[in-house]
């Protein structure tokens, strides 16, 4: 038996199909992948995603801990601010991609990879050393994704918060369905939505409504299988199975992320080399002209030799065409460049193709 | 978890219904449930023969990839194409149109010796105790 949020019951109650992920018991899909992925780009979809962890850093110095931990500048950040940012290693590879809110002049908190929690915890905690307090409060909160274009209005149903001047990446603290929450403009769909922090205790409290309010707007609760599809549409790579400490996030497309200005921070100057050399390989879209899945380790061919390797794909709900992404050798990475993907011995005609995949339409007012 | 009387089995967990001297074939109620979401399904093209016992497909979920073996020797007439845009329908509905191929029966002694519905809920039973 593995690992359960504090939602688990609910989730059997509503007859998902559990599995296991990362050594938690998740929901897979409560009534098929497919109407969910569609809910969440069509109307709204709520995500129980409690077996992310948390770390929070506290004290005088927790801001230089985590300018020093992480690749974004979070000097940037104000109270109630997020960025999404990176854990890197000395070598510059990826320890793990997370979202780090200031939540108070002196308190950071970092939304983690329920995957990698524990080792992140014992990174921040080898390389704060006394410097900042370290507190891991993965057990004691939950955290739900309401996800969608509709879930500015689910949401409003059930909070005071004005939640149409939270900027994304921004969070606020207030109250949802009577529960204090830390509601942030925060997603992993590649749609509007929100992420609320509330105590585990509260989980329940907090679900119910909220899945009242989504399927009002004709949403749907949805599963880890419908989320994969969803950020995989949006071009968003999953650490862990899309990078690791192998690689880095230059290769990975996420220069953006990297402040190699701001100061010394942990894999600056491998970072830096590799900037000013060039990256050797990058991560691409793929998208197939016939059917099939790539899957992570497949070969990518281009004239004759392997170019690269699969790191995820799918069939996309949305476009219903066959995507992917994948590591090839730079000099083949431009976009429309022919490639084959190697399926089971078959190669298989696609091309590389700009991500996303998917982009939301912006609706107006 | 169904299993039609009027359809007979394999122990890798297809189906066959004979009509007239056709087949058609499909995978279980079991093995969709054991699958999972089912998110891609590889079939033959129509005119490939297929030779009882042989792979003649694949069937993918967002779990696993698994083979799809041939419950007798026939020549392809039809596949379900809808199952490239919709692939859930094997999940929904395995017995109906979640179908995958439709074949002519060339040995009619081959469906002779699979698995009959209670015959195949025996075995199904085996598999789940292990």
């Amino acid at each position: 038996m593995g690992r359960r949020t504090p939602l688990y019951d609910v989730h059997v109650a509503l007859g998902a199909r559990m599995v296991d992920f990362a050594g938690w018991d998740m929901p897979l899909s409560y009534d098929g992948p497919a109407d969910e992925h569609r809910a969440v780009r069509e109307h709204c979809g709520i995500f129980d995603v409690s077996h992310m962890g948390e770390i929070e850093l506290r004290g005088p110095d927790a801001a230089a801990v985590c300018q020093e931990l992480t690749v974004n500048d979070v000097r940037r950040l104000e109270i109630g601010d997020g960025q999404y940012t990176l854990l890197c290693n000395e070598r510059g590879g990826v320890i793990d991609d997370l979202i780090v809110f200031r939540t108070g002049p002196e308190r950071y908190l970092l939304v983690v990879n329920a995957a990698s929690t524990e080792k992140d915890l014992a990174w921040i905690i080898a390389r704060a050393g006394r410097r900042a307090e370290v507190v891991d409060r993965s057990a004691e909160l939950a955290l739900l994704a309401l996800q969608g274009p509709d879930s500015e209005l689910a949401l409003r149903t059930l909070t005071s918060l004005m939640l149409n001047g939270l900027r994304p990446f921004a969070a606020v603290e207030g109250r949802v369905a009577g529960v204090p929450a830390l509601v942030s403009r925060t997603g992993y769909t590649g749609e509007d939505g929100f992420e609320l922090l509330v105590a585990a205790s509260d989980a329940r409290t907090a679900w119910d409504p909220v899945l009242d309010a989504t399927r009002r707007r004709d949403g749907r609760a949805a599963g880890l299988a419908a989320r994969d599809t969803l950020r995989l549409e949006a071009g968003l790579p999953l650490c862990g199975t899309d990078m690791d400490e192998s690689t880095t996030p230059l290769e990975a497309g996420l220069g953006w992320v990297v402040k190699l200005d701001k100061g010394p921070f942990i894999g600056r100057e491998a970072l830096a080399m590799e900037a000013s050399r060039g990256v050797p390989r990058r991560l691409v879209g793929l998208a197939l002209d016939e059917p099939g899945i790539p899957r992570h380790g497949y070969p990518v061919w281009n004239d004759g030799t392997v170019v690269g390797t699969v790191t995820s794909g799918t069939r996309s709900p949305t476009l219903g065409t066959f995507v992917g992404l994948a590591y090839v050798t730079s000099g083949v990475s431009a976009p429309g460049t022919v490639v084959q993907i190697e399926i089971r011995g078959r190669r298989v005609p696609a091309r590389i193709v700009a991500r996303p995949f998917y982009r939301r339409v912006r609706r107006e007012g | 978890m169904e299993f039609p009387d009027d359809l007979h089995y394999t122990k890798e967990h297809e189906w066959l219904r004979l009509e007239g001297n056709d087949g058609l074939i499909g995978i279980t109620d079991f093995a969709q449930d054991a699958l999972g979401d089912v998110v891609f399904v590889e079939l033959p093209a129509v005119g490939a023969t297929l030779t009882q016992g042989q792979t003649f497909g694949v069937v993918e979920s967002n779990k696993t990839v698994s083979d799809l073996f041939a419950p007798v020797t026939g020549r392809v007439t039809a596949v379900n194409h809808v199952l490239r845009d919709e692939p859930e329908r094997v999940n929904r509905d395995p017995y109906g149109e979640g179908w995958m191929i439709r074949i002519v029966v060339n040995k009619r002694e081959e469906v002779d010796g699979l698995l009959d519905a209670s015959g195949y809920r025996a075995f199904v039973a085996t598999e789940q105790a292990k």
